[in-house]
């Protein structure tokens, strides 16, 4: 693994590159026809504060539909995909989502109530992050209830449980729904989305998905060491217990934010952090960066395809779904065959 | 299992041959349907089928597939609105218990909606399995007149019918041919915008937008054929509809505070966003039952300002006392009114 970790600084750069230019271009692409230079300017003024001199339409289409649009995506790659990474490392295996406590379920079913009770949207965003904080809560008390045995174990299977559970309960939820207006908006809900995003909905998510992202990246070396058996990290002075509550804890509020905003959309948290980690290898303090530029650009390039498509939208969750299948599928053989 | 199955069968064959068979009727979907001479409890299997036999004969109705809020109630004679929730049958959202179905006792089931082969094999599982007679009939706005008339003649209620059958076809006729002449350039461009943020929609020949296609303005989602889809700001923005037509109170509330509603569509600008009533029954696609006649008055004066100048109290007046027995308080339909959305301003 010496060469990933030269090939660390390099990976960071081509990346971040990507990134910007991948953003660029999400944001000179869509529907309503701006030129670019118009996109310049519009952007130019908004960061100098001076006078653009654009068509107030075009302005509100740049700075107040797709900006939000762009930088919610980004934001939510980068919260799914370092949630998964951390959770693979946590329980040591390559097959972990960050849904893998419950959250999404959770998340459905606090957002589907709101649909239900025909609240505001942003009601519903909220029912949604508490759902997801409510599931995951419920997780971590039965883990620490039953006690004894293998706590990561314990911890799974109770995640697997109280997600069916939120899962019977969204189901229920559909039942009740008015067939002709909530259901289909439930539906949509459950597909994920990033059609509505606006400035607003940012100001309440990014905060909370940097709350969970800068612990994980402050801790990353000692997260590293959860990656060995229990013993052996507690050998190494870390109280393994205190840590893995604090991953939990930060990939739960990303993952319960980013679903908040976009619905639930699967396979980012899955498939990125193994895409990292065979470009960086499998180390925490090189994967999770890898992870979240890597899942930003993925999320970005999935709506702006999902919205260019045509005049109506396609939902991400089933794009990510076709593309996260082969390559998912690609990456385990590519993993296994290196392997002696 | 043989013999049960031998059982299931000739019980089967017992229920088709006890009815009195007497009439055929053949349904939309083109099946062919032994009726009772006689029908007096009808299980009507979604809304729209429910909304119409309600019209027809509401005494024949053995109960609602969703039991009434009573904001809803208060619209319709008591002992009608106090009968029982059956739940509902095929579609979306299936929700009755062919027991309790069975229970209630109904010589026919009747379902208004799609007519596709799905439906039409629903309606005959239901019918081989429980031995009532299920008729499919087609719930398209155009053929509403049709709706009421057959439904009449398998009811026994022609005469009911006949009344509402002339005053649907009047009205209906009456739009029609008015709005004939409007040229292509004053025919709106609309949208109509579902779900809290307003960016489902409904496409070309989808059930939900039927009152914009029959009205003759232009459903700006229309260029695609479909049912509902999902579309972004940015599209709507760029269609910026001359009019918007919602059901949903939460995006008609959020829509005068939105920064990019406000600042790039002109339908907001101009006021033009309306959110349809929806007592007892909707005035705009849901359900999608003959309860639109009178949703179709109003989105008229909505759509065409010049043109059209219902006195909507009257034909309200007029609407609910033939379909839903009881001509509503003069207080009831300034509450209606008055509703944030409703009136054209």
């Amino acid at each position: 693994m010496i060469v990933s970790r030269s090939r660390f600084p390099v990976a960071l750069f081509v990346l971040g590159t990507m990134l910007a230019a991948l953003t660029m271009l999400a944001i000179s692409v869509g529907s309503f026809p701006v030129p670019l230079p118009k996109v310049i300017a519009v952007l130019w003024a908004a960061l100098t504060g001076a006078d653009a001199e654009v068509a107030d339409n075009m302005r509100v289409v740049v700075l107040q539909v797709r900006a939000p649009r762009v930088i919610a995506a980004l934001a939510v790659g980068a919260a799914l995909a370092s949630a998964g990474a951390g959770y693979q490392n946590l329980f040591r295996n390559p097959l972990v989502s960050p849904d893998i406590l419950g959250v999404s379920a959770g998340c459905a079913l606090g957002a589907v109530t709101g649909i239900l009770l025909s609240l505001p949207f942003l009601l519903i965003q909220a029912f949604a992050f508490g759902g997801g904080i409510v599931a995951v809560g419920l997780v971590l008390a039965v883990g620490a209830w039953v006690r004894g045995g293998d706590r990561v174990l314990t911890l799974v299977l109770t995640g697997v449980v109280v997600g069916s559970l939120f899962g019977a309960g969204v189901a229920f939820v559909k039942v009740l729904a008015d067939p002709y207006n909530q259901l289909p908006a439930i539906v949509y809900w459950l597909l994920g989305s990033f059609t509505g995003v606006l400035p607003k909905d940012l100001v309440v998510a990014l905060p909370l998905i940097a709350i969970g992202l800068v612990p994980l990246a402050l801790l990353r070396w000692r997260i590293n060491l959860l990656a060995l058996p229990d013993d052996e990290a507690r050998a190494l002075g870390v109280n393994v217990g205190k840590l893995r509550i604090a991953v939990i804890a930060a990939a739960t509020l990303m993952t319960s934010a980013a679903v908040a905003v976009a619905g639930v959309i699967g396979w980012v948290g899955l498939v990125i952090p193994h895409a990292a980690r065979l470009l960086v290898g499998a180390e925490f303090a090189r994967m999770l960066p890898v992870s979240a530029l890597l899942g930003g650009a993925f999320m970005l390039l999935v709506d702006t395809a999902c919205r260019s498509v045509g005049r109506t939208e396609l939902p991400p969750g089933v794009l990510t779904a076709l593309i996260g299948t082969p390559v998912f599928i690609w990456l385990l053989a590519l993993t296994f065959r290196r392997r002696p | 299992m043989e013999t049960f199955l031998r059982i299931v069968f000739m019980l089967a064959l017992l229920s088709s041959t006890g009815a009195a068979a007497a009439r055929t009727f053949v349904d939309d979907a083109g099946r062919k349907v032994e009726l009772p001479d006689k029908v007096e409890r009808v299980y009507a299997a979604g809304p729209p089928a429910s909304v119409l036999v309600f019209a027809l004969a509401p005494d024949k109705l053995i109960g609602w597939t969703r039991a009434f809020r009573p904001d809803e109630a208060a619209w319709i004679p008591k002992k009608y609105a106090d009968l029982p929730e059956l739940g509902r049958l095929t579609g979306r959202g299936n929700t009755a218990n062919v027991e309790v179905i069975l229970k209630a006792k109904p010589d026919l089931i009747i379902d208004v909606g799609s007519t596709n082969a799905t439906f039409a094999s629903l309606a005959d599982r239901v019918q081989q399995q429980t031995g009532i007679p299920y008729i499919l009939l087609d719930g398209r706005l155009d053929t509403t007149v049709q709706q009421l008339e057959k439904l009449g003649g398998v009811l026994g209620a022609e005469t009911r019918a006949r009344e509402l059958s002339a005053y649907a076809s009047k009205l209906l006729d009456g739009l029609k041919s008015r709005i004939a002449a409007v040229p292509a350039d004053k025919r709106p461009d609309v949208y109509y915008a579902r779900g809290p943020q307003g960016l489902t929609t409904g496409l070309r020949g989808s059930i939900n937008v039927e009152m914009i296609e029959f009205l003759g303005a232009k459903n700006v989602a229309g260029s695609e054929t479909g049912g509902l889809a999902t579309v972004g700001r940015e599209q709507v923005i760029l269609w910026d509809p001359q009019v918007i037509v919602t059901n949903d109170p939460n995006f008609y509330t959020d829509v005068w505070k939105d920064p990019v509603w406000a600042a790039s569509l002109s339908a907001v600008r101009k006021k033009r966003v309306y959110l349809s009533p929806h007592l007892p029954f909707g005035w705009f696609d849901f359900p999608p039952g003959a309860n639109r006649l009178i949703g179709l008055v109003w989105l008229s004066e909505i759509l065409y300002p010049e043109l059209f100048k219902p006195d909507l109290k009257r034909e309200i007046a007029t609407f609910y006392r033939l379909f839903y027995h009881r001509e509503p308080t003069p207080q009831q339909i300034d509450v209606l009114l008055a509703e944030p959305g409703v009136a054209p301003r």
